[in-house]
């Protein structure tokens, strides 16, 4: 039967109650614009009801200046809170550097979590409270989306591309979790729980559950890919194929053969192995087979967690 | 009710009627009459819309448990997927384009017909075979994409009749082109001697800002669809990300179109309320000039909010940045149509009939669905409510409380001049209330559940949103109530005996309240000669006006 | 539609031609629409993939594609020159023209009937037994080039059909306002404009 009725939903971080704020005083400025609107109108409507006496004369039809009025000023009341609306948004997009890193992959219909130092869950989340957490996320089939209504926060996740969110949840509990793009038959029922934890709980948490994925962090499994899989084969300096070395590479600009730079990042790194010849590093001929077919998203988040591990172990030196 | 004649040729009310001229099958099945095709149309959307309603009870009924005990998963996603497309394609666009559209734009602007009759009929042949296909689907089992088609969800995993759903659509999108090509060549080319641009009805004015939108919206969703079913048939891949594809560049081209359709949707009824609202106020429309070009700049600005629907679908901050501008300023000019109408009650001659409280139902609603959009469109606060049900509400304030109820307002307004009957005012004014406080009961628990957190096509559901559900399902039981009503008062207004409409029954301005009712077969006896403003009523001219 | 005199509703045959020389203008915005979306598509591609774009657009036969450029242009001044024909009241110039037209759109069908046949037998043509492709961009570019292509060509065979419809019509060559014929070669004009940006998109960017 029915938990009773629940007006406002929580908020886990401080996100949200900004969310709320924005919300409730964009929502009083809409009243006050429109209350004199729907009062005007119907005492107009009863005041000047036909055969009702009253002074009906210069009844105006046109002027300018209340017509400027009404479209300028209400106009230029919103604008203020599109500035308000927009830097919120913003800060979405600005992870701190010390966010820690959980690749997130979807799939019909079920979510899949890979904690930095290897342990793994399905659709529960546990993350430490207080602590900002960056998800970097992609999907196996179709689209999903990440969405937890007490972070006031949701993403899409695009098969064959990374998207990421990032949030710092300060309020320990368990929130749900839920697919908010129509994903297929069972899209309703692609829920989980996102359960925020006091840190030294998650710390015990995460050594509980070390060993319960993968062994060893994802960096890791990671190296054991690489090395399985042969990539160092054509990846190192005295492979007879030639190859970019790959030690070090995340976050340095690579030239490209069509003459442009990017640096590599977590889209870079992942497309290189799913889409070689999307973008071929410049003095390389275009001869990687492609690892679509052979590798699971996981695998690659591990792939891409290497290298990047390799290049801590480079500025360490 | 009888105004001095206000053109300079009044009718003479001798001519058989269209309707008496010819009772046979093929003078309906083949008429290139704008008056008779437009009740073809009347006809055909209406059982779409019984079909599309259809589909709704069921997904409320199903809701009124969390578990959904009625359907099962994939039943519920082809029920909604059912009831977005045909109340979207095959009722909300062609609703009053297609109906009070094609009946009044010939008249209001002083001519005989469309300026291509036979296309005129030839697009509702269309409109024919693509629902014919769309009713194939629907016994067949159904498609399970939603409305929005999404890829590659659509093109690879989906397992409905998606393809022959996406030609049906397909299909109809030429009826909608050929529609408002016609639309805007007759207003153009057709309009009487007189008819300047600045003495167009505003009707004429939004019905010419749709028809831009028809022809250069419409054919970019063919191509698009056209790309997922090849992507469905052959795997073309343009937007499946394992080819190199891009799933986002679906959306983009989607909702270039499917947003410039929510104005299609909306525009007509804004058009359809300026009408109703200066005839029951027995006044010229304050601001005529900004309401007419709100119309256009409706349309135009239209065109450029696009993203505003794939805000957290990894777009570029900067797109959405400038997206979510866009989409607050294109609410400027329905506001400004908003206030114009506020303002051209005062001081009015104000009759309390049913047309005018649709329009004021209409009013209410789309200030509702307009400001919870303006909400959607501040960024922060769509990342959380958008794919929720505060967007489903959002819309259903904007297509159903806005363009259903001025349609149904069109409907009431110009149903003496359509069939030559007038229907029981009592009743009419009863169906106008009971829709309001019904669509409200139904929608408003839904912004609520919105924000708390419910997502949008949601089978089944945490049971704290139960409570929201059930009220919700009350109110559309509520609604369906309303919504039947009409049905039978107007049917029942054609019986043999029912009450006989004068040509001007509101004391309206406007060519149209000029002929008899209902008008003979060529609009006119006489080619009208147009010498006045538009809403010339006697309060326009303070000076003029006399007591009494 | 234009020959037979003044039609319903129309009172005057000079307002009725201005609304039908209208009519094919916004019939033609809307193609124009259509081919956008194929446009829109392959700037995404080639945005994404710049390298591997301009390696397929590279297996293409330039010169059959430059070639049908040549012949749609001029197939294109051969509906113009009957336009102005009729005009000048020369009937049988104006077949004549309208029949060139024909002519060298039958041309161009021939020749991307001949590139379709080598891209066959070269395993580039989507959805068949034979079919290999190096990569998966080049996959995605010929797919692309298959659905724009095969687009365009549906429209030049309409366009070929209201072409030889014109040109049988006694009543349309002896307009003198070409008013069948001039909508005809506007619609064949934008079926050339069409290709005329088609061909940059294509053929063009393989060009190194």
């Amino acid at each position: 039967m029915s938990a009773g009725i629940e007006l406002w939903p929580p908020a886990a971080s401080h996100h949200a109650q900004q969310v709320d704020l924005l919300i409730g005083s964009f929502g009083a400025m809409v009243w006050l614009l429109t209350i004199p609107v729907f009062v005007l109108m119907s005492w107009f409507a009863i005041r000047y009801r036909r055969s009702r006496e009253v002074n009906r004369d210069h009844a105006p039809t046109r002027n300018l200046w209340v017509e400027v009025g009404w479209s300028v000023i209400p106009f230029i009341l919103v604008l203020g809170f599109y500035v308000w609306a927009t830097m919120l948004f913003l800060d979405l997009y600005r992870p701190p550097p010390d966010a820690i890193p959980i690749h997130v992959v979807a799939k019909q219909w079920m979510w899949k979590f890979q904690h930095p130092d290897g342990a793994r869950e399905i659709n529960n989340l546990h993350v430490p409270a207080g602590r900002p957490v960056k998800l970097i996320m992609t999907s196996e089939d179709v689209i999903h989306s990440f969405y937890v209504p007490a972070l006031r926060q949701k993403q899409d996740l695009v098969p064959g591309r990374y998207t990421s969110l990032w949030f710092n949840a300060d309020k320990p509990g368990r929130y749900p979790l839920r697919c908010a793009e129509f994903c297929g038959a069972d899209h309703s029922a692609m829920g989980g729980t996102l359960i925020v934890m006091p840190p030294q709980d998650y710390a015990v948490w995460l050594g509980r559950n070390r060993d319960g994925g993968m062994d060893g962090t994802l960096a890791q499994a990671g190296a054991r890919l690489f090395r399985d899989l042969g990539c160092s084969g054509c990846h190192s300096a005295a492979a007879s194929v030639k190859a970019p070395p790959l030690e070090g590479i995340f976050g340095r600009p690579v030239a490209l053969a069509d003459g442009g730079t990017l640096i590599a990042d977590d889209q870079y790194l992942s497309d290189s192995i799913l889409l070689p010849n999307k973008q071929v590093a410049a003095g390389y001929r275009p001869i990687m087979p492609t690892y679509g077919n052979v590798l699971a998203p996981e695998q690659v988040n591990a792939l891409v967690a290497y290298l990047k591990s390799s290049r801590a172990r480079e500025d360490s030196k | 009710m009888t105004d001095e004649p206000r053109f300079e040729h009044p009718p003479e009310e001798r001519a058989p009627s269209y309707l008496a001229e010819s009772h046979s099958l093929r003078s309906w099945f083949f008429t290139t009459d704008h008056k008779r095709i437009a009740l073809l149309y009347l006809v055909s959307i209406t059982l779409f819309f019984l079909i599309g309603a259809g589909a709704a009870a069921l997904i409320r009924l199903d809701l009124l448990t969390p578990q959904g005990d009625l359907l099962t998963n994939d039943g519920y996603n082809r029920a909604f997927s059912i009831h977005g497309i045909i109340m979207v394609w095959f009722f909300l666009i062609p609703s009053i384009p297609n109906v009070l559209g094609n009946f009044l734009v010939p008249i209001m602007i002083g001519t005989r017909d469309l300026a291509f009759p036979r296309l005129n009929l030839l697009s509702w042949y269309i409109y024919i075979l693509s629902g014919l296909l769309t009713l194939y689907v629907v016994v067949s089992g159904g498609v399970d994409t939603g409305w929005t088609f999404y890829t590659p969800l659509s093109s690879v995993y989906a397992n409905g009749a998606v393809v022959a759903t996406i030609v049906a659509v397909f299909i109809s999108g030429f009826s909608t082109i050929l529609t408002g090509l016609n639309f805007i060549v007759t207003i153009h080319k057709l309009r009487a001697p007189g008819m300047t641009w600045s003495r167009l009805p505003l009707f004429i004015w939004s019905h010419y800002a749709v028809s831009i939108i028809f022809v250069l919206a419409t054919p970019v969703l063919a191509i698009t669809l056209l790309l997922v079913a090849a992507e469905r048939l052959i795997g073309i891949g343009v937007f499946d990300p394992r080819l190199g594809g891009d799933p986002l560049l679906f959306q983009h081209l989607f909702w270039f179109y499917s947003h410039p359709a929510v104005y299609i949707m909306v525009l007509p009824a804004l058009g359809v309320v300026s009408e109703l609202i200066t005839a029951a106020a027995h006044k010229r429309i304050f601001g005529y000039w900004f309401v007419a070009f709100a119309s256009i700049a409706i349309a135009v600005i239209g065109f450029m909010v696009w993203g505003h629907h794939m805000f957290v679908s990894g777009q570029s901050v900067f797109a959405s940045a400038v997206f979510s501008f866009l989409s607050i300023a294109v609410a400027v000019p329905s506001a400004i149509k908003v206030y114009n109408w506020t303002a051209t009650l005062y001081k009015a001659d104000v009759a309390i009939d049913a047309p005018l409280l649709f329009a004021l139902g209409f009013i209410g609603l789309f200030v509702a669905g307009g400001l919870t959009g303006l909400m959607l469109a501040m960024l922060a606060i769509d990342v959380h409510v958008t794919d929720t049900y505060f967007v489903v509400a959002h819309f259903h304030y904007i297509m159903v409380g806005g363009s259903v109820t001025a349609f149904f307002g069109g409907l009431h307004f110009w149903w003496p001049k359509m069939t030559g009957r007038l229907y029981n005012e009592t009743l009419g004014r009863i169906a106008a209330i009971l829709i309001l406080v019904g669509f409200n009961i139904t929608f408003f628990p839904q912004f609520l559940l919105g924000y708390q957190g419910m997502p949008r096509r949601y089978h089944v559901y945490p049971p704290e949103f139960q409570v929201l559900h059930v009220i919700s399902s009350l109110g559309a039981a509520l609604l369906a109530v309303g919504y039947a009503m009409p049905a039978f008062y107007l049917l029942w207004s054609l019986l043999p005996g029912g009450r006989r409409a004068p040509a001007n029954p509101w004391g309206a301005s406007g060519l149209e309240w000029t002929t008899s009712s209902p008008p003979p077969k060529h609009n006119f006896i006489a080619q009208p000669v147009v010498v006045r403003q538009p809403y010339d009523y006697p309060l326009a001219h303070p000076a003029s006006r006399d007591d009494g | 539609m234009a020959e037979g005199g003044v039609q319903e509703p129309f009172a005057r045959a000079a307002r009725q031609r201005e609304a039908e020389r209208l009519g094919m203008l916004i019939f033609l915005a809307s193609e124009v629409m259509l081919f956008g979306g194929i446009f829109a598509a392959a700037l995404a591609l080639r945005l994404e993939h710049p390298a591997g774009y301009v390696d397929a657009a590279h297996h293409l036969k330039l010169w059959l594609g430059t070639a049908n450029t040549g012949v749609l242009l001029t197939s294109s001044l051969c509906a113009a020159l009957a336009v102005q024909a009729a005009r000048n009241g020369q009937a049988r110039w104006a077949a004549c023209a309208l029949w060139g037209a024909v002519a060298l759109g039958t041309v161009f069908l021939a020749i991307k009937g001949v590139e379709y046949a080598g891209e066959y037998r070269e395993g580039l043509m989507p959805g068949m037994a034979t079919t290999h492709f190096e990569g998966r961009t080049q996959q995605l570019f010929m797919n692309l080039y298959f659905i724009g292509t095969g687009l365009h060509a549906v429209h030049v065979t309409f366009g070929l059909a209201l072409l030889a419809a014109a040109a049988l019509n006694r009543g349309a060559r002896q307009d003198r306002h070409a008013m069948l014929i001039g909508n005809v070669a506007l619609y064949w004009h934008l079926v050339d404009v069409i290709w005329v940006f088609l061909y940059p998109t294509l053929y063009l960017a393989g060009v190194r």
